[in-house]
């Protein structure tokens, strides 16, 4: 490209702006959701425009952007977000998470643990953890004033009624620094602990429903559980069949049609890093 | 003593129209007030005023909480008229689908209000779920069923439960027995004078039967056009009415 067809990061300043200062009062309180105006983004809501808006707000000439779909780099919505960042920002790009800065995940938090000079900004689609239950959101947006969250524990409780254990395994609902609960996005419940106590800034970005929401480094954040049913992350029986790891989270990949499958690491770049090693 | 519930001088006015009219009362702890009047006659409005549910134009209502302090409802936050919406206060709506969450188990309906107010354990909500349950004569294989599959009956049966799970000390009930067959009905008031004898409720009843206010309620309060014209001990005002339109409405009722 001779001539930039784009403002950075193809928003404009105003607009990012805007954005930042969602990002600000976000960071300020942990696990509000702030509304922002949304803007249309050039490509289809549901495909991460929160997120990319976010990270378009933030990202500097100077940053190493890495993009995850599924913990996979070369996945179409994570190819596509990368390019559209190579093309109206130019910054660097990579795939190893220890060298990005910026890191914009779709349902994966990397295995490789995070650093203080990181930012994770995540895609949302449903921002509002209490809507499986209330669905108006004046309703819902009090409930979060007057921190009246027993109703979450009602659908761990059908859970368990249903399926014995707390059959919920992703968007796993927490509570932030004691305070708000929320949505950590459609990451498996496998992640969650990595939320908690995390040296990189967290930051949520829904498009559709216009919602910006943070966790600040080095923030409790904490699973909803019972007593007697105790938080716990899904465990494979065997290790990832490609590169050996035990202690990854695992994608059930089907081989044939005639019931073959293996397990293999979700994050890519942590299961490469793993077999360039051996 | 210290009534439960004060009501002074309460009035709601829609618009011009009038929704109820400087109605006064008090309500003892233990004391069951009958709501009686035709459709139109201001019950549900006046429910609704004293239950925090609606803001009433004038009056004040005062209730005396578990630790003896007397407060205004309209001087109460939010966050402290619903939490005692959901502890000290139970509410049944005539329609039962209102007071239910229908999306949810019957377990989880029950169980809802013992979460709400900070319960962990869910061995001990499932215990006292079917406790409940057994009380309101619903079976124990039943927990687990949506709302959706239950009658009529144990919808409002159910609905009784989930209130009286966290032991309140006062439950507002509109039509409680509204909409349900006379053999149903019978059962529900009969289990509800039960548990309102057994656990020393107070309740404030809104209902245009006389059977029902006969059965459950010491005392009586008739409206007509917004006001209360009427108020006495139910036996007293059902075997000697005064007022006129309250013996039109005690000898309208069907002798059979």
């Amino acid at each position: 490209m001779t001539v930039p067809a784009y403002n950075f990061a193809y928003l404009n300043e105003q607009t990012k702006r805007m954005i930042r200062r969602a990002i600000l009062k976000a960071v300020a309180i942990p696990g509000y959701q702030v509304p922002f105006a949304s803007r249309e983004m050039p490509m289809p809501q549901g495909w991460g425009t929160g997120g990319v808006q976010v990270t378009a707000a933030i990202l500097t000439p100077e940053d190493t952007l890495k993009v995850i779909d599924q913990g996979a780099d070369d996945t179409t919505n994570a190819v596509s977000i990368r390019q559209f960042f190579v093309k109206t920002a130019g910054v660097a790009t990579t795939e190893a998470t220890t060298e990005a800065t910026v890191i914009q995940t779709r349902h994966r938090i990397p295995e490789t643990p995070l650093t203080e000079k990181q930012t994770l900004v995540f895609q949302v689609p449903i921002p509002e953890p209490l809507r499986f239950l209330e669905q108006r959101e004046t309703e819902t947006r009090k409930m979060h004033a007057l921190e009246e969250y027993g109703v979450m524990h009602v659908k761990l409780y059908e859970d368990i009624a249903r399926f014995g254990e707390i059959a919920t395994t992703y968007a796993y609902p927490a509570k932030v620094n004691g305070r708000y609960v929320f949505d950590p996005s459609p990451i498996p419940k496998f992640d969650n602990p990595k939320l908690d106590n995390c040296p990189a800034l967290q930051l949520f970005g829904a498009g559709r429903e216009k919602r910006i929401y943070a966790v600040p480094p080095y923030t409790a954040v904490k699973s909803l559980d019972f007593e007697d049913h105790p938080f716990s992350v899904q465990s494979w029986d065997k290790p990832c069949a490609i590169c050996g790891a035990s202690d990854c989270f695992l994608d059930e990949i089907v081989t044939d049609d005639k019931g073959g499958r293996m397990f293999v690491c979700s994050d890519t770049d942590h299961c490469g890093k793993r077999q360039r090693a051996a | 003593m210290t009534p439960l519930l004060s009501v002074t001088g309460v009035c709601k006015n829609y618009g011009a129209r009038v929704g109820c009219a400087d109605v006064s009362f008090d309500l003892w702890p233990g004391e069951v007030l009958a709501i009686v009047g035709e459709s139109g006659s201001g019950k549900t409005t006046l429910l609704k005023c004293i239950s925090g549910q609606m803001e009433a134009s004038s009056g004040s209502v005062y209730y005396t909480t578990r630790d003896d302090r007397r407060v205004a409802l309209d001087a109460m936050s939010e966050a402290e008229r619903r939490f005692l919406m959901r502890t000290d206060w139970g509410f049944v709506h005539q329609d039962a689908r209102e007071g239910l969450r229908m999306g949810v188990s019957a377990g989880a309906n029950v169980g809802e209000r013992l979460m709400a107010v900070g319960e962990r354990h869910y061995g001990r909500i499932r215990g006292a779920a079917l406790d409940w349950l057994a009380r309101v004569e619903i079976t124990g294989d039943r927990i687990d069923d949506s709302p959706w599959s239950y009658s009529g009956g144990m919808r409002q049966r159910l609905q009784i439960a989930r209130n009286l799970v966290t032991a309140p000390r006062l439950v507002f009930m509109d039509e409680p027995t509204g909409g349900l067959d006379v053999s149903v009905q019978a059962r529900l008031l009969d289990l509800l004078r039960g548990l309102v004898r057994k656990l020393g409720l107070a309740a404030v009843i809104v209902t245009h039967d006389l059977a029902v206010a006969r059965l459950l309620s010491t005392r009586m309060l008739v409206m007509q056009g917004g006001r209360a014209i009427e108020t006495g001990l139910t036996d007293q005002i059902l075997e000697d009415p005064q007022e006129p339109y309250t013996q039109l409405l005690v000898s309208s009722v069907l002798q059979v």
